[in-house]
């Protein structure tokens, strides 16, 4: 489990790989209870949208995301915000590749530590999605993130 | 931009819409199917010594929370399907933009959504492009808040979605 002083701005996460199928995109899709064709439905996905196949679903990649960020920090890491931008679906048969960057680390006023993160999921050369989290970690090895509440829950 | 459009929709910018409860009350199952979809072996998931210790009960995963709202596929009694991120479709039939794309999401985090939770949502439009054309094909742009209580009303996220309704260039206008 990471604590706050053992981060610094320019740390890497350790990348994450997965070989994508369409099994990744039906049971993220379903687990998501997004029922849309595009990420189920060969024949819609490529006849309606023009895309080569079905897709990775928005809420799917959030969960990839999450635990991309959470396999770092341990399960005391709590994230406050998370944004990402899809340039390019990602389809069966991609292999594709998280990676993340410390890009700022601050303690709030309530005494909160935040890692501001900028993450990519690429395949191949090409940036699928781009993202940034802020998550809050341990600033000791007391403290727990998920204890704050109301005031005290700044993301 | 908002100066080219139409003033029904212009109207709507700002105003809070579909505000309704979940379908169903938070069910672990689905933290767990979840969890299973992207291989997150986080134990706040799966080991309840840890859940409790950490986040004092079983917290579904964070970026779970639109689940929270998305209707059954189906229900009795149902004659119309009803749609998840309705301002969306609205959107869509209002410009008759067959297809569509979310290409952003932003989400902030606050109170844990626990098993047992009661959600309610409601759908915040914020703003819609002018028309463009872009690799997909012509269409516009438009920006959903959606923000999530449960059942103290106390805040769970706040969503705020991009997307991007459009017709394919070799697709002329839907009939429908």
């Amino acid at each position: 489990m990471i604590t706050f002083d053992q981060v610094s701005v320019g740390d890497a996460l350790p990348s994450m790989t997965y070989d994508v199928t369409s099994t990744t995109v039906v049971l993220g899709a379903l687990a998501s209870r997004d029922w849309r064709p595009m990420h189920h439905d060969y024949h819609f996905a490529v006849e309606r949208q023009g895309v080569q196949d079905i897709f990775l679903n928005s809420p799917n990649q959030g969960a990839w995301l999450e635990r991309f960020v959470t396999d770092w920090t341990g399960p005391k890491g709590r994230l406050g915000r998370l944004r990402f931008k899809m340039r390019k679906p990602i389809f069966p048969g991609d292999t594709m590749v998280i990676e993340g960057v410390a890009r700022d680390v601050s303690v709030d006023d309530t005494g909160c530590g935040w890692v501001e993160l900028d993450l990519t999921i690429r395949v191949g050369d090409v940036t699928c999605t781009e993202s940034e989290a802020k998550v809050a970690i341990p600033t000791s090895s007391d403290d727990n993130p998920w204890r704050r509440r109301g005031d005290d829950w700044r993301p | 931009m908002t100066d080219a459009l139409p003033v029904d929709v212009e109207a709507l910018i700002g105003k809070l819409q579909y505000e309704e409860e979940g379908e169903f009350p938070v069910e672990r199952g689905y933290f767990w199917t979840s969890a299973a979809s992207v291989e997150n072996a986080n134990p706040i998931f799966w080991d309840d010594a840890v859940a409790e210790e950490i986040t004092q009960g079983p917290v579904a995963p964070l970026s779970l929370l639109s689940a929270w709202f998305r209707p059954h596929h189906w229900a009795p009694g149902r004659t119309v399907e009803k749609l998840p991120l309705q301002i969306h479709f609205d959107l869509k039939a209002r410009f008759e933009l067959p297809e569509a794309i979310m290409t952003e999401n932003v989400t902030t985090f606050h109170e844990p959504i626990r098993p047992g939770d009661r959600i309610t949502s409601a759908q915040r439009l914020v703003s819609v492009s002018e028309e463009q054309t872009r690799r997909l094909g012509t269409g516009r742009f438009w920006v959903i808040d959606v923000e999530y209580r449960n059942q103290r009303d106390e805040l769970c996220g706040v969503e705020r979605w991009t997307g991007f309704g459009y017709r394919r260039a070799d697709m002329p206008k839907d009939p429908q």
